[in-house]
């Protein structure tokens, strides 16, 4: 089986994100780069996936150049080998443009199955995964606490508003993964040292297609037209429990009316 | 004037809120039209009426009972085709989101998720707010070309009544076999709480790892049920299978945006307050004084959650008589 994981490198969660004056944009040179939290569950699936039911693995990431460290650790953890879609005109892509770009790498690289996480903790917007599967026209099998493959069927156990639902379909499909649906792999030493020489393939716009206009802020549908820090929130009382913390506590929510 | 699509959210011919507050936005940009997919809309028209609706597109089909996501989309699409609205307002579920983005890509269009608030700008455009990195940034944005497709976090936007006619019209519609492509199999449904939704709810309380224990997060029901409130907990307390993972609020889980959010024995780390900083008020109880959940927090009290909580408890009890 052909197994293809989405890797994104987000910024920090610690580390003071800060959008770019002009684009909008995130400034993603200013911060350290991580592996998105939730890709890790993705990468640990895939893996888990190709060990059991045999097949290859292949991280497809697009970032900068950067993005290299976090492709390079996924690779540390096992998937056979990559794909780095890099070039500078993708710079403040939104997601309509990046699901494009993602599909068709995708389809350049063949797939029987994608796995994606969740979201990103950076933009959040959690769109991609359902993006893809419109593009690529492969079933959507997203939010999964559980996978299952048996022979050409895959099902998974999606969250819902106020549950679960069982979800069946036929590769090749698109599936998103929650956090928790499985415990990551640390990279062993010997990964570490075997991910150095495993290939990682560049893509280009070009390769892709695409022309510089229809990528990047260029060709995004949407547009930021200004930020600004959220003001901090005014200090609030903080007191001391002296036996009375509970009471205390009573008469605020009294005096703000939720009482 | 141009019609705004609103996909209502419901249950069972029950409207949920966020459909009221997707409607008080919507009418900021047009004549809301509600898109009804599914059964009950004949016990729903009173409500979408009171909150402006102008006319329910009503799509009564199974597909959408059988399949998920893909057959909405598809929906929207027909509407949008038939319609040409201005905007396509939708709940900022995680499935309200998926929908968003299918529909993005069959219209070519820019989608703006997770709105705080959507105003129309001086082009009478919609203009879109963002609270992102954990509610650090406000970020105004728009779509520059195409048909914007808004998701709107639930609890953000207060909902106000207007009166509309709430015009029932009838639409046919069959999915296509490639929305028919992953079928839903069963439906597991929660234990169903008393309580509020979590997202929905206007008062919060969340129990992080100073309750030490699944037998300790207890009293953080019982503070959550004095207040007629939705229970949260923290990555601590559901990593350690003290409560389930589906009421986790943080970056990795559920964001919220109550009126009151209670951040009990919980420290605040930057995960946690991503998913909570924009609640207008918050109250924290916890025992290390340092705390980084005391920087946010309108009110705090240092102290053993174990003796002030039980103590809030009877005093709420108290004052309810």
């Amino acid at each position: 089986m052909n197994i293809v994981v989405l890797v994104k490198q987000v910024p920090d969660t610690e580390s003071e994100r800060r959008l770019t004056p002009g684009s909008g944009t995130l400034d993603r040179a200013a911060v350290d780069g991580v592996i998105n939290e939730l890709d890790e569950f993705a990468i640990e699936e895939g893996l888990r996936i190709a060990e059991a039911h045999g097949g290859e693995v292949t991280i497809l990431s697009v970032g900068p150049a950067r993005a290299a460290e976090s492709i390079r650790k996924a690779l540390s953890m096992g998937a056979d080998a990559a794909v780095h879609v890099l070039d500078d005109g993708l710079a403040g892509s939104d997601a309509l443009v990046t699901s494009a770009v993602l599909a068709l790498a995708l389809q350049s690289v063949g797939f029987d199955l994608v796995i994606a996480g969740s979201e990103s903790t950076d933009a959040r917007t959690g769109v991609i995964p359902a993006m893809l599967a419109e593009r690529l026209g492969v079933p959507q099998l997203t939010l999964a606490s559980k996978v299952d493959i048996d022979g050409p069927a895959v099902t998974v156990r999606r969250m819902s508003d106020d549950g679960y639902d069982v979800i069946t379909a036929s590769l090749p499909a698109v599936i998103s993964v929650l956090e928790k649906i499985n415990e990551p792999r640390y990279p062993s030493f010997k990964g570490i040292m075997a991910a150095k020489k495993k290939p990682v393939r560049i893509l280009t716009l070009a390769d892709l297609g695409l022309s510089a206009e229809a990528a990047g802020l260029a060709g995004s549908a949407t547009q930021v037209t200004d930020f600004a820090a959220r003001p901090p929130r005014a200090a609030g009382v903080i007191v001391k429990d002296e036996g009375d913390g509970g009471v205390k506590a009573a008469a605020f929510l009294a005096e703000r009316k939720f009482l | 004037m141009a019609e705004v699509l609103v996909l209502a959210e419901h249950s069972g011919g029950s409207v949920r809120k966020v459909t009221t507050e997707l409607l008080t936005a919507a009418r900021r940009l047009g004549s809301p039209s509600v898109v009804w997919a599914g059964p009950g809309s004949d016990e729903a028209k009173a409500k979408l009426a009171e909150f402006g609706a102008d006319k329910v597109y009503v799509a009564d089909s199974a597909d959408f009972a059988d399949y998920v996501v893909a057959p909405k989309a598809e929906l929207l699409a027909q509407l949008v085709a038939a319609a040409s609205p201005v905007a396509v307002l939708i709940a900022g579920s995680a499935e309200g989101k998926e929908i968003a983005g299918r529909l993005a890509v069959k219209t070519g269009s820019g989608v703006l998720t997770d709105a705080v608030d959507v105003a129309a700008g001086d082009d009478g455009a919609a203009l879109v707010s963002q609270a992102n990195f954990g509610g650090s940034v406000t970020v105004h944005s728009t779509v520059k070309g195409g048909l914007p497709v808004i998701t709107v976090r639930p609890n953000a936007v207060a909902p106000s009544a207007a009166g509309g006619a709430a015009e029932l019209v009838p639409v046919s519609f069959a999915a296509s076999g490639a929305a028919k492509a992953a079928r839903v199999v069963s439906r597991e449904a929660a234990v169903k709480s008393a309580r509020p939704d979590l997202q929905e709810a206007q008062i919060v309380v969340s129990g992080g790892r100073g309750t030490g224990s699944a037998e300790g997060f207890a009293v953080i029901e019982r503070l959550a049920d004095a207040l007629g409130a939705a229970v949260g907990a923290s990555r601590a307390v559901t990593d350690a299978g003290w409560y389930p993972h589906a009421f986790q609020v943080g970056q990795t889980g559920k964001t919220v945006s109550p009126q009151l959010y209670a951040a009990v024995g919980i420290s605040g780390a930057i995960q946690h307050r991503a998913g909570m900083q924009t609640s207008k008020t918050i109250i924290a109880v916890n025992k290390d004084a340092e705390a980084p959940i005391f920087e946010i927090a309108d009110f705090g009290v240092v102290g053993d959650l174990f003796t002030v909580v039980p103590q809030l408890i009877e005093e709420i009890a108290k004052r309810k008589g």
